[in-house]
């Protein structure tokens, strides 16, 4: 028998494992600037972490200059601010608060417990010398939180649902933590330049990637080559590609086992994404710029979640252009090739 | 300080749980043989696992504080079997003959015929149901789930203070109290006998498919049953959800809920599923805004439709509350005389009915003993207590009872037994009154036990959750 699921539970299961990978990715981001405020170009870079959120306009409403004690606590403890850690962090409690009938007890308890820690932060904290041991305490509660599912959660469609959110949220993170180094990369390519490598470095690491990465590539640690191991790499867990390969798993398992008719135009555009990312090399995507492949791919998955939303969280049928259409697309004019006829033909 | 749990306790003039019975000696000398920085330390434990939980209290007026824990008392309120099987005895007597009236007003209205009852007291009142005229309903289980408040006065008698035939809460702080107490203090509980409380979601599911109505499953077995809550902010939420999970059931909202062709049906991942079973927490006025409050965000449009043409059964059935009313509750030993020929094994607390005339010449005639209700509020709102007033609150009281007379009720002023409790690190006495669960379906179960409420504030009469109350673990002993 197969117990039904409300869509409204679906819905928050999804963003429920959304925000807690946004938080653990959101900490992974401020960890690597951390590493980085005291360099020459630490000052400039902080920013970055703001126009990666497009959150310009809220900042600036709070804060002058975009100094490092600035920008921390905006996107730590500021609870005005709906994209701090501390909001998404409610966020997610505010999700599992409706999934308690669902989710378990531990996995509840551990993300109430979080919670309060949060809301409990001292100025004290933040202050460098502290500010690491807190990120990497942040980090760890959400990968807690991970693993009690991983290990307590039970294996119905609701599973499926968690994972949707938890491959999506993950994908689009690693864009952006690509994003906010990529203009180190457009900027300043040469290879010779070790502050742009440590950068990339703690990147790498930040992604905990860096072994992994080292597995691979001894030498030739170019930031192109880390860029295309974060973005294609099929057995990296955080990649994009892997990701959406986790996606795409998670929606076949769904549609087969739980005889669930919707979503077959979402496994259309998981199908086609996978194939852009498996298929395409890091000098194609330079060429047509990086940060308009990430924003493609980011776009690509907002895409996907409102396809989603309609076919199985009761939401109104999606009036977005098809898959095909052209402003869903980057601009890849300098290097046509077989994938893109493929998808104008579908 | 003591050394030892009881060693300063002293419950003066009121008659106390633990000290008034010789069945608790065991139990009494364990306590005895806990230092009390030992028990401490433990209650402390068990105070951060509910913290750790999140369970929380929601009080309406406190804006401040969205979730507040329910106090919990980790000194159990003791109920040696003989007493617990009076109480049983009577809390079923009592939720038969509410049926049996439910039954009567809703189809032949003998009771009525006969003038044990007055008409006007149920036509005139705010919960009666006319729609329910006529309308059949399974087994003629009205009230499936029915907390009775039950106090003790001060010569250890037991009475039956209010009837709760609505939606009564507080079931999952009995299991909650009772897994806190295991973990934390098995070696109180260890071979004195308790009666274990872990099988009411059972009891509940159990006698949500036997309320089911024949033939609307389509061919599965097995009914498909929800509970239906008002949402995450409503203060019972926590409830909701232990109730949902112990009974394996899915929690909705009205938004989840859609009825087309009269039947009932919830918005899943694969579209619309059937649905025959609601137990509902959200009171009848708000459960479909086509029949009763059109504002109700809460309900769902055409349930009552779907109700009526019997597609759907609703837990508790519509319009009970006439039966839990404080003015019909004066009139519930005659009831229980009336439908099954028996006394009262647990006798009201005397109560004066306002809105005769004779009552309330004697209520204004004694306001300052007695204790002052209004009929039609809920959560210990609104009383008056005439040894504890004032003389501008009792001059507000008898302005009030003046105006509207029908809408109170007055009973003497009783001394609740006490139960020791920790306050501050130091056990003190404090008054506790207890609610027994009762679930009907074809039959009636009692969860042994119950919800004992302890009132925290110094000499307060008053356990209600939302007027600084909080709970213990009940334990019923063989």
């Amino acid at each position: 028998m197969i117990n039904p699921l409300l869509a409204r539970y679906a819905e928050c299961l999804f963003w429920l494992a959304r925000f807690v990978e946004r938080a653990e990715n959101l900490a992974r981001i401020l960890e690597v600037h951390e590493t980085y405020a005291r360099d020459k170009s630490g000052a400039r870079d902080w920013y970055t972490i703001v126009q990666l959120h497009a959150d310009e306009e809220a900042f600036a409403e709070k804060h002058k200059t975009a100094t490092a004690k600035n920008v921390i606590r905006f996107y730590l403890t500021d609870r005005e601010n709906t994209t701090s850690i501390v909001n998404t962090v409610r966020y997610a409690r505010e999700n599992a608060r409706t999934l308690r009938p669902l989710v378990s007890t531990e996995m509840w308890v551990q993300l109430n417990i979080f919670y309060n820690r949060l809301i409990a932060i001292d100025e004290r904290e933040l202050t460098p010398g502290s500010l690491s041991p807190l990120l990497s305490e942040i980090k760890e509660a959400c990968q807690t939180f991970t693993g009690i599912t991983e290990g307590t959660f039970y294996r119905d469609q609701a599973w499926y649902f968690y994972r949707l959110g938890r491959y999506i949220e993950r994908a689009d993170q690693t864009t952006r933590l690509l994003d906010s180094k990529y203009y180190v990369l457009m900027h300043d390519t040469d290879v010779g330049n070790m502050v742009n490598t440590g950068q990339w470095l703690a990147l790498l690491r930040a992604a905990s990637g860096y072994h992994a990465f080292r597995l691979l590539h001894q030498s030739d640690l170019t930031p192109w080559r880390i860029a295309a191991f974060l973005l294609f790499n099929p057995s990296f867990p955080r990649s994009v590609y892997l990701c959406v390969r986790e996606v795409d798993s998670a929606l076949t398992g769904l549609k087969s086992r739980y005889n669930l008719r919707g979503g077959n135009d979402v496994a259309e555009g998981l199908d086609q994404l996978r194939s852009i990312l498996g298929t395409r090399s890091i000098e194609e995507v330079l060429a047509g710029g990086l940060h308009e492949f990430i924003d493609f791919i980011q776009r690509y998955l907002i895409a996907i979640t409102d396809r989603l939303g309609a076919a199985f969280f009761g939401h109104p049928p999606v009036e977005t252009p098809a898959w095909q259409d052209a402003d869903l697309w980057p601009p890849f004019a300098t290097t046509p090739d077989a994938d893109l006829q493929i998808q104008s033909q579908a | 300080m003591g050394d030892f749990v009881l060693d300063h306790y002293d419950p003066g003039e009121f008659y106390c749980e633990m000290l008034g019975c010789p069945a608790t000696a065991e139990i009494r000398d364990r306590l005895g043989r806990m230092p009390i920085g030992e028990f401490k330390r433990r209650a402390a434990g068990v105070e951060q696992a509910l913290y750790n939980l999140g369970i929380t209290f929601t009080v309406y007026s406190d804006s401040q504080a969205i979730d507040r824990i329910l106090p919990f008392d980790a000194i159990p309120r003791v109920l040696p079997s003989y007493e617990w099987d009076r109480i049983e005895r009577g809390v079923k007597q009592r939720v038969t003959a509410i049926n049996l009236l439910l039954d009567d007003l809703y189809h032949d209205q003998k009771i009525l015929k006969d003038r044990v009852v007055p008409t006007d007291l149920i036509l005139g009142n705010a919960n009666w149901r006319p729609q329910m005229r006529g309308v059949k309903i399974p087994h003629k289980a009205y009230v499936n789930i029915c907390g009775t408040d039950i106090i003790r006065d001060e010569k250890g008698e037991f009475r039956v203070l209010e009837d709760n035939a609505r939606t009564p809460s507080g079931v999952s702080y009995v299991i909650e109290n009772r897994h806190m107490m295991l973990r934390s203090f098995p070696d109180m509980v260890d071979e004195i006998g308790l009666r274990s409380v872990e099988d009411y979601g059972m009891h509940l599911v159990g006698a949500m498919r036997e309320i089911a109505p024949e033939n609307t499953t389509g061919g599965k077995l097995e009914p498909e049953i929800v509970l239906l809550s008002p949402g995450t902010y409503n203060s019972a939420y926590f409830e909701h959800v232990f109730l949902a999970r112990e009974m394996g059931v899915p929690l909705v909202e009205g938004r989840d809920l859609v009825v087309e062709d009269d039947r009932v049906w919830m918005r899943t991942t694969g579209g619309l599923a059937r649905v025959n079973v609601i137990y509902r927490r959200i009171n009848d006025d708000f459960l479909d805004p086509e029949a009763f409050r059109p504002d109700s965000m809460l309900g769902v449009p055409g349930l009552m439709r779907a109700y009526f043409a019997g597609n759907v059964a609703l837990a508790n059935a519509i319009g009970t509350g006439v039966a839990d009313d404080k003015a019909v509750y004066a009139y519930m030993p005659r009831i229980i005389r009336y439908y099954l020929g028996e006394d009262p094994v647990i006798e009201n607390v005397q109560t004066n009915i306002c809105r005769e005339e004779s009552a309330l010449r004697y209520t204004l005639d004694h306001l300052h003993e007695l204790v002052v209700k209004p009929v039609g509020e809920a959560g210990g709102y609104g009383i008056t207590i005439g040894p504890r007033a004032n003389r501008a609150e009792l001059e507000e009281c008898r302005v009030k009872l003046l105006a509207d007379p029908s809408n109170y009720i007055s009973q003497p002023c009783i001394s609740l037994s006490v139960s020791p409790t920790l306050i501050d690190g130091v056990v003190e006495p404090r008054h506790v009154d207890l609610r027994p669960f009762a679930i009907t379906g074809k039959d009636t179960w009692v969860l042994p036990g119950g919800l004992t409420r302890v009132a925290l504030r110094r000499g307060s009469l008053v356990v209600n959750s939302s007027q600084g109350g909080g709970s213990k673990d009940t334990w019923v002993f063989d």
